[in-house]
């Protein structure tokens, strides 16, 4: 991804700003202006807590172009505590170790280093929970 | 609406064509449906494909394969829905008879895979998913797929070997279809001893890439008879979207877009899964075939690998798939695929599928899937009398 594409997701990428709908009060993730579950307009920002738990997971093994470098590595849906479910890689972790139901959090981390492009893309992965509330 | 009929079907090998270029495959599927069709020109094609851009450097299919095809003139396009642009294209094409725009249509779905190999083929696979929020964090096509696997083990309590039955029964169905890759077949242990590609899935659960065209003729119903070959009615045709992000999914492990097409599809052709004699199903992975089975009604939910294990899916079954080999062993032709699927279709009602034949099949339905479930197309054919 190019770097107006990066900018254009900072918010998401680096902060985990989604959406709530002030009509039927569910939160959303990916921001999508139109609501998923009533269909009505959502643009009200909602910052996520970025805690959450492993709700599947996969190693990649085959990479597609662009992260060759790191494979392999651990790519999971993780399910957050405010309801929608986010694709993204695990961090912090060894495969063997991961568990479907495991509390996970937010960190940011280099997503991956476009050298032809010269961008390096951050964005968010998850970790093993290890902060309290 | 008017009915539509099909008069002319055509394929190329699937496989691996290093000496054939992508047009040059398209045509070749072409001339054989037309000849088979016995016409020497149509009104329109709809060409499916998904890659061509990506993989062979070149857009504009509509254009140049009708050219190619010495169609040069003749209303003409690409459409592309992911793997699901095969039997998008047909869909296309039924909507233009239907709609009385055009009496003599072609539709052909043409893949190129093997110009290009490795990690580049696998990022444009990849572009089926959502750019920004899942294959920005390197998820794979592949991993897409596990990820709804290994849910669906965890909370149906299935074992991956439960999944067997569906690779064992697309190898064995293909040994007798000229046209499949993988004219051999498997056993329980091979399954179980297949390289790892994204835990849970192995080799064995994947369809393999290949290069492969596939065509059929459309005309009004009321006309079919006019032509030389034996025609099939297309008594149900339904494309269906959801959202195109597993994670956006209310469930994900339901494809809501399947129910909802197979449900438009048996309502018009006014039909219940009962009544249909095989089913070709869009087994990409294994779990596909399990989640296509359920949400089109012919089996519970987290019962679909059920049918597998007792067998029920063999040609001898209560619902035969993939009976000359599925997307595991025909080969999967991404753009390709759904064309095959009702090219194999028609082919079982015609009696003319050989040694794949399923005996006295009067209903066929056939369900091509774009991405993880985005778009899914189901169409229903039937003998024309």
């Amino acid at each position: 991804m190019g770097i107006p594409g990066s900018w254009r997701l900072r918010n998401q990428r680096l902060s985990l700003v989604g959406e709530v709908c002030h009509t039927c009060g569910n939160k959303i993730f990916p921001p999508r202006d139109v609501c998923p579950h009533c269909a009505r307009e959502a643009q009200h920002a909602f910052q996520f807590s970025g805690r959450g738990e492993v709700y599947s997971f996969t190693t990649v093994f085959n990479p597609p172009a662009g992260f060759e470098e790191y494979a392999p590595y651990t790519v999971a849906l993780v399910k957050l505590e405010e309801g929608p479910i986010v694709t993204a890689q695990l961090t912090d972790v060894e495969p063997e170790r991961v568990a479907i139901g495991q509390p996970v959090e937010m960190v940011t981390r280099k997503l991956r280093d476009d050298g032809h492009a010269e961008v390096i893309s951050y964005g968010y992965k998850f970790r093993p929970r290890i902060t309290t509330d | 609406m008017r009915g539509v009929s099909i008069i002319g079907v055509g394929q190329t090998p699937v496989g691996e064509h290093w000496e054939r270029s992508l047009r040059h495959l398209a045509y070749e599927a072409v001339a054989a449906a037309m000849k088979d069709a016995g016409i020497e020109g149509a009104h329109a094609m709809y060409v499916g494909n998904m890659l061509s851009g990506e993989i062979s450097g070149q857009s504009h299919l509509g254009a140049l394969i009708a050219d190619f095809c010495g169609l040069r003139g003749i209303e003409a396009v690409k459409v592309e829905a992911a793997c699901g642009s095969g039997a998008a294209a047909v869909r296309m094409g039924y909507l233009a008879v239907a709609s009385g725009a055009h009496d003599l249509v072609i539709c052909v779905g043409v893949e190129k895979m093997t110009d290009d190999v490795g990690s580049k083929l696998t990022a444009a696979l990849a572009q089926a998913a959502d750019a920004d929020y899942e294959v920005a964090h390197g998820v794979t096509f592949v991993g897409l797929n596990a990820l709804l696997m290994r849910r669906y083990m965890h909370e149906y309590r299935v074992r991956h070997e439960d999944f067997a039955g569906f690779a064992i029964n697309a190898h064995a169905n293909a040994v007798g279809n000229p046209n499949a890759m993988f004219r051999k077949a498997i056993t329980l242990e091979d399954f179980k001893g297949a390289d790892m590609i994204a835990d849970p899935i192995n080799l064995l659960d994947s369809s393999p890439m290949a290069d492969g065209a596939a065509a059929v003729v459309l005309c009004p119903t009321e006309q079919a008879h006019a032509f030389r070959g034996k025609p099939v009615r297309i008594a149900g045709s339904a494309l269906a979207t959801d959202c195109l992000s597993i994670h956006d999914r209310h469930d994900p492990l339901w494809l809501q877009a399947a129910e909802d097409s197979a449900r438009r599809a048996y309502a018009q052709a006014d039909i219940t899964p009962a009544d249909v004699d095989l089913f070709e199903l869009h087994d990409a992975f294994t779990i596909m075939s399990a989640l296509s089975l359920e949400a089109c009604g012919f089996a519970e939910r987290g019962k679909g690998w059920q049918l597998a294990v007792d067998g029920e899916i063999r040609p001898s079954g209560r619902i035969p798939i993939c009976t000359m080999g599925g997307l595991k062993a025909r080969g999967h032709p991404v753009g390709a695929t759904g064309v095959y699927q009702i090219v194999e279709a028609v082919l079982q009602l015609r009696g003319e599928a050989g040694a794949c034949q399923i005996h006295n099949a009067r209903v066929a339905m056939t369900q091509n899937i774009g991405g993880s479930g985005a778009t899914i197309i189901t169409h229903i054919l039937e003998v024309q009398e």
